[in-house]
Order: structure tokens, then C-alpha cells, then sequence
């Protein structure tokens, strides 16, 4: 089981630190799984983190230069690390003038991911940083948990409002009720609702687009608003697309897309 | 007594103040023969610093002959007064400190541009003088660098970080931050940054020591040597006795001296387990010798993933407290009692040998204000402090 990567092009590294910062902002932990083609982070839409479930999937090769691993058998081409994000984002954050940066897979006082920065000076030697994050290595049988969560039957499915103008949005709706609904119809109308005894309020957003179908039922599904809020704040990635798929008093699926990256977050209905 | 300092000097004054802050609550000022004395000491004793500007730093330096002046202020309200460095350089003109002795106040009067004048009239209380003993000279290692190289290096540690390990060999420095416990460990993210000789401006090496200090204070001087552009030394002994960390100009000298942790051995070793015996990461980065990262753990059998953990050495090791080798310096009985006093049950995981102050500790005028049966030897007061305010 090995795992090397390199990233020498600065703003790859950029992009990747991004990537790692919005994930990192969204769960305390995740996994991390490596295949020759691709990393995911995951994070499984489990009970104890409130049922909010990420999928994350970057294609390797649109951010290292170099790039070798070695699965847990020759059969098996992965690796799946339990990895704390945010330690990783503030370590790649000070490395962003690196004339190079390995991220390797190494063996200190546990396992652990290892950011190694060549850092630019004047010295013959060279400076270098390392940042040892302390992961997991999840074993086999545990894996069938991380697979990619089927994509459920979905109501609705519309294009998102700007994300800046959604989060001004949630951000003050969250001072007044910790619920909010979103519904949505295929009209590409799309409503943001809180509701208290003392007062109700209802954004609505309209001609959002939606990639198909037609009717004007509304599907709505009422979430936790710090998990819709955590997800609207984490942003760095400014996707080329946002796309909210509802299944009616179910759970709410957002999907980001870049370029090479893409983001599925689901909030499940709270009861 | 009268100070007068003009332009820029204004601005490197109030540095020196906003870096004293870092230390502790209470600015001592103290007009000698030799210059302006400003200083600071933290509550636990463990951390202490000195900026002398000498007569020369001001267009006008005046003290009454005879006259044992010296008082002791809240940083706090000093701090207020050169509250924003940045518009302290473009609009004071010049900076006059007097003391008005009838209302027993330090007045600071900045003269800005435009003809306005504003006065700060700070209350004093009196004080003995403080200053710590320490013969930087006598040290085994010495070092000198940019403010630039040192700010490069700590800007990769976390500002929550307490404190940080520096090693030293013949060609190489390495700092790491400092995990306190194997439990932490294991979860702590470690970093490491190695500086090669040649990126100092000096570098003399004697003794292979690895000392433990904060990073808080060492921040605070690096502030201010990075806004006056004055190179960094850095003087040190065995762990246990104070690092010296000192700017030079000649027209000033700031000192800052740091207790570092004592030498637990057990604690020293255990703390970088596997990685003291590799300690050349450049060649390592060089080098992509793909089987050095190979992880041998077969995962599909054990259900502990972290079997790479070596087996934790009994408690006992660590938690020791170091005072058999505890050469402590300082000559207050106070203080040792104090350190007599700490729980046996558990005794501190780390612990700072207190500076040795000569004349501070003293009569009992100043141990009304500051009971030493609180003090802790702990490295971070700083939370202390505020509530103190």
C-alpha cells in the first residue's frame, strides 16, 4: 500500500487547496479514497453525522503532476484513509509559494498523510517543510460503506441561484428559526421558507432552469438550516454549475460542478 | 525627566511596546544613565524582555541626576497610545514623553501634523527594578538570521500553538511544534520545518541541544524585528536554561528571555519517536525512494488501523516531574516554594524553569500586587491575564 503524489504547477495547487478547504469546512472528518484515477472524499450520510452525506470526486490527473500508488492488493487498486481535513487545508495553505509539494502516504509515530513543501530561498540546501496529519487506515470490510450513494429518484430537479446570494439569505433566516423548507418545482421556481409562531418568511427564487421535465408541483423537504448554512459557507470551488435535486419530505441532494470537480452534498428531511 | 523622539523612531517605540505586550501585562519604565529601559515579565515568570533605547534614539534625552526613578504602567493604556502603527508613521511628527511629578502621572504628548497635539496622561505605581540575569555571551549555541527567515518559519505553525522544539546540529536547525502527550499524538498534526546554515547570517553550533520554549513571546520579538528590519539572535544552552532571543542596533537593545522546558529525557526522546533517527528531510524530499512511504499493514485482517502505534511507555515516564535535575537559578525562596507547592498527584507535563530575576523579587510592596502562591509555572498565561483585567 503506497501512495505518492506531486504537485509542482502553482495554481493546481491552488485549486486543490480550494478543494480541500470547502471539504474541510463541511466535516471534521471524511475519507479519503484512492484509486489510480481519482480521489474521493466521502463522508457516509450516517446517523451520527445528522444524516448529511458528501461525495466529492476529483480526477487525479487534473492536479498532480506525478501521481503512483499502490492498493492494499494487487487486485485492489485503493487505499481508504480516515482523514481530518482541516489540519490538511491549514498545511497546504502555507505552502501555497512551494516550488513543489508531496503528498505521500508515510510511516511516522502512526500512518500518516505527509504534506512535504520544497519552499523557494536562497539557500543552496533547500527548505523544507513537512506537516505529518495523523490518518486512519480503514480496512477492507468496511469499505462497501463508501461506495457511491445511489442517486434516488428525484422529484425535482432545478439549477441553484447564485450561491453568495443564497447564503446572504440562509445566513439571516438562521437568526430566526433553525428549520428551514425548501421546495421547488420543475418550473424552475425554487422558494426558501422559515416559519415560527411569530413570524413566516419565504424567498422566492424564479426561472431557475431545470435540466428536464415540466410539471409545476412543488416537491419541498424541510432540513436543518446549520447544515444548509455549512454547506453554503464552505464554498471555494465557485462551480460552473449548482444543481438541487429534491425527493419530496425526503432529503435535499446539492450537486457542484468544475471543470474536474465535482461535489454531491444531502441533507436528509428532519422529521 | 524629558525624552523627545522624533519621526520614525516614533514608530519603532511603539513596536517595542506593542512586542512587549506579548509578554506581559505591565510595561516597566526605567530612564537610566545608559537610555530608556522598557520591560516586561510575564506572571509566571517564565518569559521576560527588555528594549533599551540609548540617549542617542532620542533628540533629546534628559533625566534628573539623582532621581531613582522608575515605575511600573498597564501595557494596556501605553499600548493606546501608539493604538495604530500605521498612521502613527505618516502623522506624528514627534513623540515627547514627561514625567509630571505633582500628579504623579507619565505623560506621552504626540505632536501630529496639522499642529494637533494629543496627551496621554498615564498613572504609574512605583516599582522596583526589574531585570533578569542572564549572560547570553556564555552560551554554547549561537545564531543570527533575518527577521524574514524566522518570520518564514513560524508562519507554518498554527497561531493556536504553544510552543515549539528547536534542534540544532552542526548544519542544520529544525523546528517542530511541541505535542505534549502520546495521546495527543497520535491525533496532533506534526510539523517540521529545517533550516540549513547557510540561510543564517551566523550560525556556531558547540552543543547538539534541543530546546522547548513559547512561541507566543518569540512572535512578539519577531514583530518588531521584522518591522525595523534588525537581524535576530539567538542565544542558547541546554533545555532547562533560558533561550536568549535578542535585537541589536546601535541605538537599541531589545532581550527577550524564554524559559525553555527542562530536559526530561524520557519526554525528549519519546517525543519524536521514530523521526530523531532520519533527521534529514531534504534528502528525503530529494530522494523518491518510493518503499520508505510503504505502510506495512495488511488491512483486511486487523481491525486496528493504527497498529503502526508503538506501545505506549508507562506513564510514569513522562509524567515525572524533572525535579531531581531541577537546577532552578533563581535565588527567591518564594519561588521554589512555589514549585514545591504544585500537586503531587499530578504534576504538570511541562514545566518552565522560571527565570532568575536578580532584583526583582523583592520586597514586599510589589508581592501585594502579584501573589506568587498563584503563579503557575505553565508556559500560556495569557488567559490569566485578560481576566486579571
Amino acid at each position: 500500500m503506497k501512495f505518492r503524489g506531486k504537485i509542482t504547477d502553482i495554481a493546481c495547487l491552488n485549486h486543490f487547496t480550494r478543494v480541500v478547504t470547502t471539504i474541510s469546512k463541511l466535516t471534521k472528518t471524511c475519507v479519503l479514497r484512492l484509486t489510480p484515477d481519482h480521489l474521493f472524499f466521502i463522508l457516509p450520510g450516517k446517523v451520527t453525522n445528522g444524516g448529511v452525506g458528501m461525495w466529492c470526486q476529483l480526477l487525479q490527473a487534473n492536479f498532480f503532476q506525478e501521481y503512483q500508488m499502490e492498493g492494499v492488493t494487487s487486485e485492489v487498486q485503493e487505499i481508504c484513509l480516515e482523514v481530518s481535513p482541516e489540519p490538511w487545508s491549514r498545511a497546504l495553505k502555507t505552502v501555497q509559494s512551494a516550488k513543489s509539494v508531496k503528498l505521500k502516504l508515510t510511516r511516522k509515530h502512526c500512518a500518516c498523510l505527509t504534506v512535504a513543501a520544497e519552499l523557494p530561498t536562497l539557500s543552496s540546501v533547500g527548505r523544507v517543510v513537512t506537516h505529518d496529519v495523523p490518518v486512519d487506515v480503514i480496512p477492507r470490510r468496511l469499505w462497501q460503506e463508501f461506495q457511491e450513494a445511489g442517486v434516488p429518484d428525484f422529484d425535482v430537479s432545478v439549477y441553484l441561484p447564485p450561491l453568495k446570494t443564497m447564503k446572504s439569505v440562509v445566513d439571516r433566516m438562521k437568526n430566526l428559526s433553525n428549520f428551514l423548507v425548501m421546495e421547488a418545482n420543475l418550473n424552475g421556481d425554487m422558494n426558501l421558507k422559515i416559519q415560527t409562531d411569530l413570524v413566516s418568511v419565504t424567498t422566492h427564487f424564479k426561472d431557475l432552469g431545470n435540466p428536464s421535465r415540466d410539471p409545476e408541483v412543488m416537491a419541498e423537504v424541510t432540513v436543518d438550516i446549520r447544515k444548509l448554512q455549512q454547506f453554503l459557507m464552505g464554498q471555494q470551488v465557485n462551480p460552473s454549475k449548482a444543481l438541487c435535486n429534491i425527493v419530496h419530505q425526503n432529503v435535499v441532494h446539492l450537486v457542484l460542478l468544475h471543470e474536474d470537480v465535482s461535489l454531491q452534498y444531502f441533507i436528509p428531511a428532519v422529521a | 525627566m524629558q525624552c523627545v523622539v522624533t519621526g520614525g523612531n516614533v514608530k519603532v517605540l511603539g513596536k517595542a511596546v506593542h512586542s512587549l505586550s506579548r509578554i506581559g501585562d505591565e510595561l516597566y519604565v526605567e530612564p537610566q544613565e545608559d537610555g530608556l529601559a522598557l520591560r516586561s515579565v510575564n506572571s509566571s515568570r517564565s518569559a521576560y524582555a527588555c528594549f533599551l533605547f540609548a540617549p542617542l534614539f532620542f533628540s533629546r534625552y534628559a533625566i534628573p541626576t539623582g532621581l531613582n526613578f522608575r515605575c511600573k504602567m498597564a501595557i494596556k493604556s501605553v499600548q493606546s497610545v501608539f493604538k495604530s502603527l500605521a498612521t502613527l508613521e505618516k502623522t506624528v511628527e514627534k513623540c515627547h514623553i514627561g514625567l509630571d511629578e505633582q500628579k504623579d502621572r507619565l505623560t506621552f504628548t504626540l505632536h501630529c501634523k496639522h499642529g494637533l497635539l494629543k496627551t496621554h496622561n498615564l498613572s504609574y505605581q512605583d516599582s522596583e527594578s526589574l531585570e533578569a540575569v542572564f549572560d547570553k555571551n556564555s552560551c554554547a549555541n549561537v545564531f543570527r538570521a533575518q527577521p524574514r527567515v524566522l518570520v518564514d518559519t513560524v508562519v507554518h505553525f498554527p497561531t493556536s500553538l504553544e510552543e515549539v522544539t528547536v534542534t540544532v546540529s552542526d548544519e542544520r536547525m529544525w523546528v517542530r511544534n511541541h505535542v505534549e502527550d502520546e495521546a495527543e499524538r497520535s491525533k496532533a498534526m506534526l510539523t517540521e520545518l529545517c533550516l540549513a546554515a547557510d540561510e543564517f547570517d551566523y550560525f556556531a553550533v558547540k552543543a547538539h541541544y534541543s530546546i522547548t520554549f513559547c512561541l507566543k513571546e518569540f512572535r512578539g520579538l519577531l514583530l518588531f524585528a521584522e518591522s525595523t528590519g534588525l537581524p535576530v539572535s539567538m542565544y542558547f544552552d541546554e533545555p532547562g536554561s533560558p533561550v536568549v532571543l535578542s535585537v541589536t542596533d546601535s541605538v537599541l537593545e531589545g532581550n527577550f528571555v524564554l524559559a525553555t522546558l527542562s530536559d526530561n529525557h524520557d519526554l525528549q526522546k519519546s517525543n519524536r519517536g521514530g523521526d530523531a533517527d532520519q533527521p534529514h528531510p531534504p534528502d528525503d524530499f530529494m530522494s523518491d525512494d518510493m518503499d520508505a512511504y510503504l505502510i506495512a499493514m495488511d488491512t483486511s485482517a486487523a481491525p486496528g488501523p493504527s497498529t503502526a502505534d508503538p506501545p505506549p511507555p508507562s506513564l510514569a515516564t513522562f509524567r515525572k516531574p524533572p525535579a531531581p535535575n531541577y537546577r532552578t537559578r533563581t535565588h527567591s525562596e518564594e519561588e521554589e516554594e512555589d514549585d514545591g507547592e504544585e500537586d503531587p498527584e499530578r504534576p504538570p507535563d511541562k514545566k518552565f524553569r522560571s527565570l532568575f530575576f536578580g532584583s526583582v523579587l523583592p520586597p514586599s510592596s510589589q508581592m501585594n500586587t502579584q501573589p506568587l502562591t498563584t503563579q503557575e509555572v505553565l508556559a500560556s498565561d495569557s488567559e490569566d491575564e485578560t481576566e486579571a483585567d
